[in-house]
């Protein structure tokens, strides 16, 4: 299916969040998720499905003013 | 003693953690300033990338405590959502919240501000508003869930100190009890002082100490202003006076 990850189109064979983070290799227990616009917790990541079409945003700590 | 949100502090400098020459500089930075808090954001991540978790490593050997803000968002949505993400990555109820409202000045979309506040604190969060100077909007902002306030004093990186010391002075005049931080527009650590003997209650800063000569020799420059600025306005300030007046006793004076 395909999903808009962080700006960008993927085509992808995950059906879970948790699953798409594994396929596309991000790694680490510092990431936040959201979906379509709603925070997906760390714990609620595995029971996360996913539809064609969906935005995901995969963010991180950065530096900051 | 200060405090924001019930957590005591000594220090009353707050630290940006962005635009060092590099993440070392900002390390040994952050040391010299003495700062107890530092602000970080979230940004995305590349797939495979590891920048994320090496720079939060690095904080989080800092000893300090951190304050994520929302910028760049331009809307109340976007800052809201910001700022539930920061809490699960950051695991903090502290949020630097900013409702961005012109690309030029980066001034704080205020009706916006308010209501992100809003809904904000009746999650739980505990928010630290970057507003401008006006106090009808600092009310609104403590009538929406505020505890503290973050008015700029200058646009974000502008390095032009205190644009208007009477708005600054009134709302340290309204509000006696409530934490006021000076956040952005700070240049130099005598706009830093200048705040403080207003009577301010701390300081946040970035660019001044990132992009100075010496990043980390401005911060302790700015730790040490930010100190003797508090110390003056708890000593009590001499105010000007229209005529000369002499020091030296007349009385006494010999005549020749």
């Amino acid at each position: 299916m395909k999903l808009i990850i962080n700006g960008q189109s993927h085509e992808v064979t995950a059906e879970t969040l948790a699953a798409l983070l594994t396929e596309l290799d991000f790694q680490g227990n510092w990431l936040a998720t959201a979906l379509n616009g709603e925070v997906v917790p760390a714990r609620e990541r595995d029971r996360c499905r996913l539809t064609d079409g969906d935005r995901i945003e995969i963010l991180s700590p950065m530096k900051g003013g | 003693m200060l405090e924001f949100y019930g957590q005591k502090l000594s220090s009353r400098l707050l630290l940006g953690t962005a635009l060092y020459p590099s993440p070392a500089v900002m390390a040994e930075a952050v040391k010299a300033s003495g700062t107890e808090i530092v602000t970080v954001s979230l940004r995305r991540e590349t797939s495979g990338g590891k920048a994320g978790g090496q720079f939060w490593s690095l904080v989080q050997s800092l000893g300090v405590r951190v304050l994520p803000n929302t910028a760049g968002c331009h809307s109340v949505s976007e800052a809201v959502t910001t700022a539930r993400m920061a809490r699960e990555v950051f695991g903090t109820d502290w949020i630097k919240l900013e409702v961005i409202g012109n690309h030029d000045t980066l001034q704080p979309d205020v009706f916006g501000l308010v209501e992100a506040a809003r809904m904000l604190a009746s999650e739980g969060f505990e928010v630290f508003p970057y507003t401008t100077d006006d106090l009808i909007v600092a009310e609104r902002l403590l009538d929406a869930g505020c505890r503290l306030l973050m008015p700029w004093c200058a646009p974000i990186g502008s390095a032009r100190g205190p644009q208007n010391l009477d708005a600054l002075r009134s709302l340290r005049g309204h509000f006696p009890g409530i934490p006021l931080i000076v956040d952005a527009g700070i240049g130099r650590p005598s706009h830093a002082a200048a705040v403080m003997e207003l009577g301010y209650d701390a300081v946040l800063l970035n660019t001044a100490v990132a992009k100075a000569g010496d990043p980390v020799v401005m911060a302790a420059a700015f730790g040490r202003a930010v100190e003797a600025g508090r110390e003056a306005y708890r000593a009590g300030l001499l105010e000007p006076r229209d005529m000369a007046v002499p020091s030296t006793p007349v009385i006494g004076m010999a005549a020749f």
